[in-house]
């Protein structure tokens, strides 16, 4: 069983047990299920009838992928798969580039900044300007990098003053 | 499947989708010096991930405490990565190797092992080792071994993150006001005697040609970059020779065995607890 890249992920090899995985929802952005996240990456049924699915962390230490793992194994086993596995697969490195644009607007409508533009692949420290989810002003500073979870920045905006979380570019 | 303790989260493929458990049962595991060499890194990773936590509610600011705590979570994942893949090689899982070694077992380099000191000190360290790390992780992810690289991949993202960090504190410290120049500045001078032992080949990173990255080819990228920051914050480069016995052979600072049995301590006494 290869694991695909970001291109091929679109053709999952077992669509009902990619649909079944991508109803788990992310457990620290509820509104956002894993698939609208990027982290599923492959859904597939052996001849044993072993469920598998492909997941990939969003980052290293990321407390979230314990639960998401715990979830979609029961999602599954509701669904009535009775063996599943579950892979954590680590390349290719998982990018904010494959949040879906759903993802995105969803993100915007809770309150979190989506990530602006594409990850750099070289090393480009010139940001776009992140939008305040609140009031849409792209007048805004950022408080710090490291936010209320990994892969969240603290940021402010400068027009209605309301602080926001930014979901990185990674 | 079971989400029981047994279950390890960081169950990891690459490639041709290959878990670490998958591995194991194939036969085909990391080999001895390759897993050597994995356990190296992510002792480095696990080490310094239990010293940065004791900043959680102890740093100068809310914002700095998130950081550290953050930047300490990505280590340790990291290390987990690391630690499973190495123990592909001997049957062991990460917390067994995490738990149930002792002190002259341990690989880490002791910059990690010393202790936090203040912030100032910490800085440096934190200062010194990202970019040692972010220099590692830019040559592993060409690693012949698919596993290192692409743990290597995933880590480097992070790393960049960490190196960012820790420059824009030096030169907030450095040029700030009076005192916090010269605790970082001191902080400096209290570690780096242990930055040559990052630099120093072997056994097994000699012995692994495209498996590994040699150390000694990251000395002078990492030190020019560390003395362009140190600089550029209005701080002097230390003038000190490396600490002796600075080998990695399992010689160690006096800090090590006090971070373990703070680590080692509950899983020692309650073997196979869960929460």
């Amino acid at each position: 069983m290869a694991v695909m890249g970001p291109e091929s992920v679109t053709l999952p090899a077992d669509a009902t047990v990619w649909e079944v995985a991508a109803s788990v929802n992310d457990p620290e952005i509820p509104v956002l299920s894993i698939a609208d996240l990027g982290i599923l990456r492959e859904a597939a049924v052996e001849p044993d009838g072993t469920a598998v699915v492909v997941i990939t962390p969003t980052y290293s230490g990321c407390p979230a992928m314990d639960t998401i793992t715990a979830d979609v194994t029961a999602a599954l086993r509701h669904a009535g798969h009775e063996k599943v596995r579950i892979e954590t697969v680590l390349h290719p490195a998982w990018t904010t580039d494959w949040m879906t644009e759903q993802g995105k607007a969803k993100l915007r409508e809770y309150g979190i900044a989506p990530p602006t533009g594409k990850a750099a692949l070289g090393p480009v420290r010139v940001g776009l300007s992140v939008k305040c989810p609140r009031c849409d002003s792209p007048n805004t500073r950022e408080m710090t990098r490291f936010g209320s979870t990994a892969c969240k920045a603290l940021y402010q905006c400068r027009s209605c003053l309301e602080p926001f979380d930014h979901f990185k570019v990674h | 499947m079971s989400f029981a303790s047994h279950d390890s989260a960081t169950r990891q493929s690459q490639g041709e989708a290959i878990t670490a458990e998958e591995i194991a049962e194939s036969g085909a595991k990391a080999d001895d010096a390759t897993a050597r060499y994995a356990l190296l890194l992510g002792d480095d990773s696990l080490i310094l991930a239990q010293r940065l936590s004791a900043w959680i509610s102890r740093a100068p600011e809310l914002e700095e405490d998130v950081a550290l705590a953050n930047i300490s979570l990505d280590l340790l994942g990291h290390a987990r990565f690391l630690l499973t893949y190495a123990g592909t090689a001997w049957g062991k899982s990460e917390d067994d190797l995490a738990y149930f070694r002792g002190e002259e077992e341990f690989r880490s380099c002791r910059l990690v092992e010393q202790e936090n000191g203040d912030f100032g000190k910490t800085i440096a360290r934190q200062l010194i080792f990202s970019f040692y790390q972010h220099e590692l992780y830019s040559r592993l992810v060409h690693s012949t071994d698919a596993t290192l690289a692409a743990i290597a991949e995933k880590a480097l993202k992070e790393v960049d993150y960490h190196q960012d960090h820790a420059a824009q504190w030096i030169l907030r410290l450095g040029l700030g006001t009076e005192e916090s120049a010269r605790r970082v500045q001191a902080g400096l001078d209290s570690v780096w005697s242990y930055v040559e032992e990052l630099f120093t080949d072997v056994e097994p990173m000699t012995s692994l040609g495209e498996i590994a990255v040699l150390p000694s080819t990251l000395r002078e990228p990492t030190l020019t970059r560390l003395h362009q920051v140190i600089e550029q914050a209005g701080l002097s480069i230390p003038d000190m020779s490396g600490a002796h016995g600075a080998d990695r052979s399992g010689r160690h600072s006096e800090q090590r065995g006090f971070i373990l049995a703070e680590m080692q301590v509950l899983a020692r006494q309650h073997p196979g607890a869960t929460w």
